[in-house]
């Protein structure tokens, strides 16, 4: 009730003054009225800035046109929202981050308020609603790239010291932007990143480093560009380092299928 | 009671034969020697090479169709479909195949839901939902398949699409998969292209389309109903069942969701018979798995391998041993993330299936073994499985967006052993009141984990509190205020 009575700028004044008589006696670890300072997610609600307000026009290219329309025809005419997501994808692509002209051009296109737009882009973390680097490395740290190979916390240092930037930020060169994210699916090539659209597996702490080498050596020149997948050491994929254990033999074919068939 | 060695029948005619025999002692004869241990004690593992499905699992060929045919894949795949829906329900339930995706729901009962009575009268469309959303910690298995076995997925597609008369199928991938997702388009643009899906597909005068969605990086959309409404173009949070998908499902239509795995093995089950994949594993957790081993073993390795192979085999042949050799293990997840941790004396003669992690207080999961030698710290490798789930929890409902973040914070104070010996059991309790209260299984995924460290790490937990008591002069207030908090005049609660 006090909120509909007390008028808003009286009530901080009394919890302010509060704050600071109690504070003056002895030193709290935080005001209860001050939330924890949150490094490490994105904010949730849109802020404008010079780079990204609704007054920035987007258009999609032509030829990402077409590619729309083709998406269009996989889902049902009436559920044409369920294309939100892959347009939303594109939009980010070719614009670099989910600006928020981006979300109301697909808005526009799907017909769909631009809220529900919105609530998808900022409820997945694949679409990065501020700007990120050219190179967007994505560190798992999660319990089995934590425990695996040399440990996450390895990795996660050597990218640390060798870009010189803490966990959400971008180099002043606007080259890399550094996140650590959850779990991506590749337990067995632990530990593992993930840059713009690749992994790069079964790292250590002087493969991370060569391979970010090899990433600023590949704007000036492409065929510099390191190999995704598995960065040195024994195999390809996700077999046994030391040599397979089965799926030695020949393989069978058509000669085991039932007679009855 | 029925007897534990015996089958129903013969347990019956023992206690008759009991019955009888009170009155005069019976002799035994040779013919009565195998009425006891009949059968030789069975082992599992070791699987052999003719017997495993996936067989490019190491990349050997190149994920396109003419390699996938001389494997087998797309073989009178005609025949099968026109066999009808029963046929391959009825193969399905043979084999006894499980869900792969971590509850292990019999898959031809869950089929055999989408063709409800009356179901032919409905001309709504219908669909299969596969789910390749993933995401659990451990979990790499589905990624082997769809970049390199890829045809065999779109083969499940169809033929379990034609178990349920489905009219289409979405694959939902998981947004990180771009390689992945790109060879899996590749195979269904190839079989297109070959006539083998599509209008009138493989000749059989069934229509059926396959569709390829990704998804953005929410583990959530992992569970079925949040994967159905991502792919309506939602945020992804679950929906309350009932309605059951199989009556109410994607874009409002009967749909079912199921795992890649379950859908890719589907099509060399009906072409080898049932009774071939139910040969292997104990009874009701019959078949080959993919298993993937990761953490603290020599060579991390994806396998598939027999169901009810004794976890110890599966370490020691297919990934080198534990690091330091098997007495330097600590402990074990046996299957994802969200499964109870389990100690080393219990893992020396386990078994990896449904039914014997159940009975050992874990559960199978995807079957995603995370191996942790003695140099792990245990309560830290959980607490990160805490924050996971904090990030992942969609906010939906409250047990599980507080309770994640509350188990979270006591976590990390007791990575440190800042916190009070009871506040264990607080912790304890929390779980449990999320246990059961949430719309979808996350509350039990961030549920378990901790409540397994603390049936199995306590000692360890109290350990840690009591050296952090001894070097800070004090052991913390419950909620981690320092010992002498209260003679500072800081706000503790009372009672701590």
């Amino acid at each position: 009730m006090a909120s509909k009575i007390a008028p808003l700028l009286m009530r901080t004044a009394v919890v302010r003054s509060g704050c600071r008589a109690s504070s003056s006696r002895v030193v709290q670890n935080r005001a209860f009225s001050v939330a924890a300072a949150r490094q490490s997610d994105v904010l949730m609600v849109h802020r404008n800035t010079p780079d990204n307000n609704p007054n920035l026009p987007f258009k999609f290219t032509p030829e990402n046109e077409a590619i729309i329309t083709e998406i269009l025809k996989r889902y049902p005419p009436q559920y044409k929202k369920a294309a939100v997501m892959p347009i939303l994808d594109l939009g980010q692509r070719q614009h670099g981050f989910t600006s928020i002209s981006v979300m109301n051009e697909v808005a526009r296109i799907l017909e769909m308020p631009p809220m529900r737009v919105y609530e998808v882009a900022s409820f997945y973390t694949m679409y990065n609603r501020t700007p990120v680097g050219k190179f967007h490395v994505q560190a798992c740290t999660t319990t089995p790239c934590q425990l695996g190979g040399c440990g996450s916390d390895a990795i996660v240092k050597a990218i640390k010291e060798n870009l010189g930037i803490k966990q959400g930020e971008t180099t002043a060169d606007g080259l890399f932007t550094f996140i650590e994210v959850e779990c991506l699916g590749a337990c067995v090539n632990a530990p593992m990143v993930q840059i713009n659209d690749e992994y790069y597996e079964d790292l250590t702490p002087e493969t991370t480093k060569s391979l970010l080498d090899a990433l600023k050596a590949s704007v000036g020149d492409a065929s510099k560009a390191p190999k995704p997948g598995v960065q040195g050491g024994g195999r390809d994929t996700c077999e046994n380092s030391k040599g397979i254990t089965c799926l030695t033999s020949e393989p069978w074919g058509v000669e085991t299928t039932r007679a009855d068939l | 009671m029925l007897s534990r060695t015996a089958a129903p029948s013969k347990a019956a005619k023992t206690i008759a034969s009991r019955v009888t025999s009170s009155s005069i002692q019976q002799q035994r004869t040779f013919a009565t020697v195998n009425e006891g241990d009949a059968t030789p004690k069975r082992t599992y593992g070791g699987l052999k090479d003719q017997d495993r499905i996936f067989q490019n699992l190491y990349g050997r060929y190149p994920p396109d169709l003419k390699h996938a045919k001389k494997m087998g894949d797309w073989h009178k795949t005609k025949e099968i479909l026109l066999k009808g829906h029963d046929w391959i329900i009825s193969e399905i339930k043979a084999s006894g195949l499980r869900g792969r995706g971590g509850a292990g729901f019999p898959s031809g009962l869950k089929w055999s839901f989408m063709n409800f009575k009356d179901w032919d009268k409905d001309d709504k469309p219908r669909y299969l939902v596969v789910n390749a959303d993933e995401g659990e910690p451990g979990t790499c298995k589905d990624r082997e398949i769809m970049r390199k076995d890829p045809h065999k997925l779109v083969e499940g597609c169809l033929v379990a699409g034609r178990a349920m008369n489905a009219t289409a199928a979405y694959i939902y991938i998981r947004g990180e998969f771009i390689h992945e997702a790109a060879v899996l388009q590749n195979a269904i643009n190839e079989a297109y292209a070959d006539g083998l899906i599509g209008k009138n597909a493989c000749g059989s005068g069934y229509d059926f389309d396959v569709y390829l969605h990704r998804g953005g990086g929410a583990y959530v959309c992992g569970e079925e109903t949040s994967l159905i409404e991502s792919l309506e173009g939602k945020p992804g949070k679950p929906r309350l069942k009932p309605p059951f998908p199989a009556a109410v499902g994607l874009f409002g239509c009967p749909s079912t969701v199921a795992n890649v795995e379950t859908v890719a093995v589907a099509p060399t089950i009906c072409r080898r018979g049932g009774s071939w994949f139910a040969g292997f594993g104990r009874e009701r957790n019959s078949g080959t798995k993919l298993y993937s081993i990761s953490g603290h073993v020599n060579n991390p390795c994806t396998v598939e391998e027999e169901m009810s192979i004794p976890l110890r085999e599966l370490i020691d042949k297919h990934c080198g041993g534990v690091r330091g050799g098997w007495d330097n293990l600590k402990a074990v997840i046996p299957g994802g993330s969200s499964t109870p941790i389990l100690p080393k004396h219990v893992c020396d003669d386990q078994l990896m299936d449904f039914d014997a992690l159940k009975d050992s207080q874990s559960g199978f999961g995807t079957a995603a073994v995370i191996v942790m030698d003695k140099s792990t710290d245990v309560v830290r490798a959980i607490s990160r499985l805490s924050h996971f789930y904090r990030h992942e929890s969609c906010g939906q409902c409250t047990p599980c967006r507080e309770g994640s973040k509350w188990t979270e914070q006591i976590m990390q104070r007791f990575e440190r052993g800042q916190g009070r010996e009871r506040e264990i059991d607080m912790l304890q309790e929390l779980t449990k009141q999320v246990e059961g209260h949430t719309i979808c299984a996350l509350g039990e995924a961030f549920a378990w984990p901790i409540q397994g460290l603390i049936r199995h790490f306590r000692p360890e937990l109290e350990a840690r509190m009591q050296k952090f008591a001894q070097e800070n002069g004090g052991a913390a207030l419950a909620g981690g205020w320092e010992h002498d908090s209260r003679e500072k005049g800081r706000l503790t609660s009372p009672g701590m």
